[in-house]
């Protein structure tokens, strides 16, 4: 268990290096000067030199990859070009309808998904299965922004139960932004939903053909109970998984929600960032975003422990 | 193994392939979609020959058939036009990604020092988004439809060389490349003939699904406005430019998005048959 755990670290440590190598080889590559994207076609070249120093861009590559690497590891990710202000600070103040739009719309995907997998797997075969499983490849397969664009137009604009964009203005409170997800966090759900319906209904499929299963029935057990107790709680890892591989998904699906409903979370924030070329901020994105991919999926795996006791690293 | 005893398995996987009605209905869709997209406009259904300001935003009916876009294009002819470029960049990319995902997941599976490296670089890429390291990329290069081609396909050669080397490393220790060995093969003849083409079909499972993910992907990048050249229509372009007129002419939106949704939906029933049809062992799992 022990040596398990230092091997899934030693393993992440060496993943979060490697991203943040091919991090800082992707910006290097990048057409331009970064002291005269900085300054603009108005700068002289004396002023060029000069910043080049301070940022250190004079000295040998490996230099500024070491210092590049070492500040990232002290939270230090660079300055905005366009903001002028930390990295880590643009993406803090960004954070917010992020984060609750991913969890947000992961209640909704697991809400959707769960009871239709397990229904779907007990009946299989059935009309319902099948249709379940075409709804879900057909949920995967429509764009996520024309999901969104139907709800804002139809829900939002037209019958105007929902706000149709924005995150409620200056000023506004909690639950006036929260209010503002409840339409992203459903388009971003539904996408989201097919993947943990699949994954639930093979997992169930699976358990349910199992010895255990076949005894609990023939002990009399009611329907009901087999289900939910005995299927459902093995089918509890497949499901976990699932979790945190959504979680890319959540956040490519993210960028493109949050444009279509002008929310000003970290998804937007990038994008505005690529049509800036602001490249400190793509780079600090890019990073915070795989730091944290690895980290979810690391959970993941450890929460499987507390859920089957049969796992044993 | 499908491909060991190809005297039996060749009938079989086609039978096994046109069993579901889904799948042929879905093939049949994707073909006609193809055939649309390249035949039509050469037989005269195009955009050209109308831009015209009195018929802008004319619903669909009886004489454009899906409508005319806001510069009083047929969007039918510019939707074909448009799905040249869409379903091009998907076939490019499964194809690209395919190729560079079989070289680095023969070579991790094959070569034991080359495993831990290439496996953990495998590890760390998977961990960007898909959208998240596209958009980065085609900033850095620029959005032509190579970069996004080029971008997406570093984005998804991963997941093939991954499934790759973990067909290799099985392969690698079965008695006939054991034998082939014994015999002095040489080892790059070895990877082709004994290794590769054993794992033709979870490749081709895979590419189908890239090629679906690929498109999806594409729509999403045009759709941010990060794409392709915005001069080159693609589906995903068409609903940015109709998101002006939302709330005025919704079709603008809704056929290029249909049209992305069929494409994806019936390449990944195909996809799922292929799955099925050459390997029967996983068909419960769809």
């Amino acid at each position: 268990m022990s040596r398990y755990l230092l091997r899934r670290l030693i393993g992440m440590v060496v993943v979060i290096f490697l991203v943040l190598t091919i991090a800082f080889v992707l910006v290097r590559l990048a057409p331009g000067d970064p002291a005269s994207l900085l300054l603009g076609p108005d700068a002289t070249p004396d002023e060029v030199v000069a910043l080049r120093r301070r940022l250190g861009l004079d000295q040998p590559i490996l230099v500024q990859y070491a210092t590049f690497v070492g500040n990232a590891l002290q939270g230090n990710l660079g300055e905005s070009l366009f903001f002028n202000q930390p990295v880590t600070q643009v993406l803090a103040s960004r954070a917010e309808p992020t984060a609750f739009l991913a969890l947000f719309s992961l209640l909704v995907a697991l809400v959707i998904a769960t009871p239709i997998g397990i229904w779907a797997a007990y009946r299989r075969g059935s009309v319902l299965d099948q249709g379940s499983i075409t709804t879900a490849m057909l949920a995967a397969s429509v764009p996520s922004f024309l999901t969104g664009l139907i709800f804002q137009r139809y829900l939002a604009t037209d019958l105007g139960w929902f706000p149709a964009s924005g995150y409620g203005g200056a000023g506004a409170g909690f639950g006036t932004r929260m209010w503002h997800l409840v339409l992203p966090s459903i388009t971003l759900g539904i996408t989201n939903s097919a993947l943990i319906l699949r994954f639930t209904r093979a997992s169930m499929l699976d358990i349910l053909g199992e010895d255990y299963v076949r005894t609990a029935r023939a002990k009399g057990m009611t329907e009901r109970r087999v289900v939910l107790r005995h299927a459902l709680k093995n089918a509890g890892i497949p499901i976990i998984t699932v979790i945190g591989l959504t979680f890319a998904l959540l956040v490519s699906g993210a960028v493109v929600t949050e444009r279509v409903f002008n929310l000003p979370g970290m998804g937007n924030l990038v994008v505005n960032a690529v049509l800036r070329r602001d490249y400190p901020v793509i780079q600090g994105t890019l990073i915070v975003v795989a730091g944290l991919y690895v980290l979810v999926n690391l959970l993941t795996d450890l929460l499987y422990l507390v859920v089957d006791k049969r796992v044993k690293y | 193994m499908a491909a060991a005893s190809p005297a039996i398995a060749a009938p079989s996987f086609r039978k096994l392939l046109f069993q579901r009605p889904a799948v042929v209905v879905a093939l049949v869709v994707f073909v006609l979609i193809v055939a649309a997209c390249f035949l039509l406009p050469t037989l005269g259904v195009t955009e050209i020959g109308g831009m015209s300001v009195r018929k802008r935003l004319t619903p669909p009916g009886a004489e454009y058939w899906l409508g005319a876009d806001a510069f009083g294009r047929d969007l039918l002819g510019r939707l074909l036009v448009a799905g040249q470029t869409s379903l091009g960049i998907g076939l490019g990319v499964a194809v690209i990604s395919s190729a560079v995902g079989i070289v680095i997941g023969l070579a991790a599976g094959f070569f034991r020092r080359l495993d831990t490296p290439l496996s953990r670089l495998i590890d760390a890429m998977m961990a960007f988004p898909d959208i998240l390291l596209a958009l980065s990329l085609v900033a850095i290069f620029g959005g032509t439809m190579v970069n996004v081609i080029l971008a997406l396909s570093v984005v998804y050669a991963p997941r093939i060389a991954r499934i790759v080397r973990a067909s290799t490393l099985v392969i690698r220790e079965l008695p006939y490349v054991e034998a082939a060995r014994a015999l002095g093969t040489r080892t790059p003849r070895i990877m082709v003939t004994h290794v590769l083409r054993n794992i033709m079909s979870p490749i081709l499972v895979q590419a189908t699904f890239i090629f679906a993910y690929a498109m999806l992907a594409e729509a999403g990048l045009s759709f941010l406005g990060v794409g392709v050249d915005p001069r080159i229509p693609t589906w995903g372009i068409m609903v940015n430019e109709g998101r002006r007129y939302i709330d005025t002419a919704f079709f603008l939106i809704l056929f290029p998005g249909a049209a992305i949704a069929l494409s994806v939906l019936s390449l990944q029933i195909v996809g799922d048959g292929l799955r099925d049809a050459l390997d029967p062992r996983l068909a419960k799992e769809t």
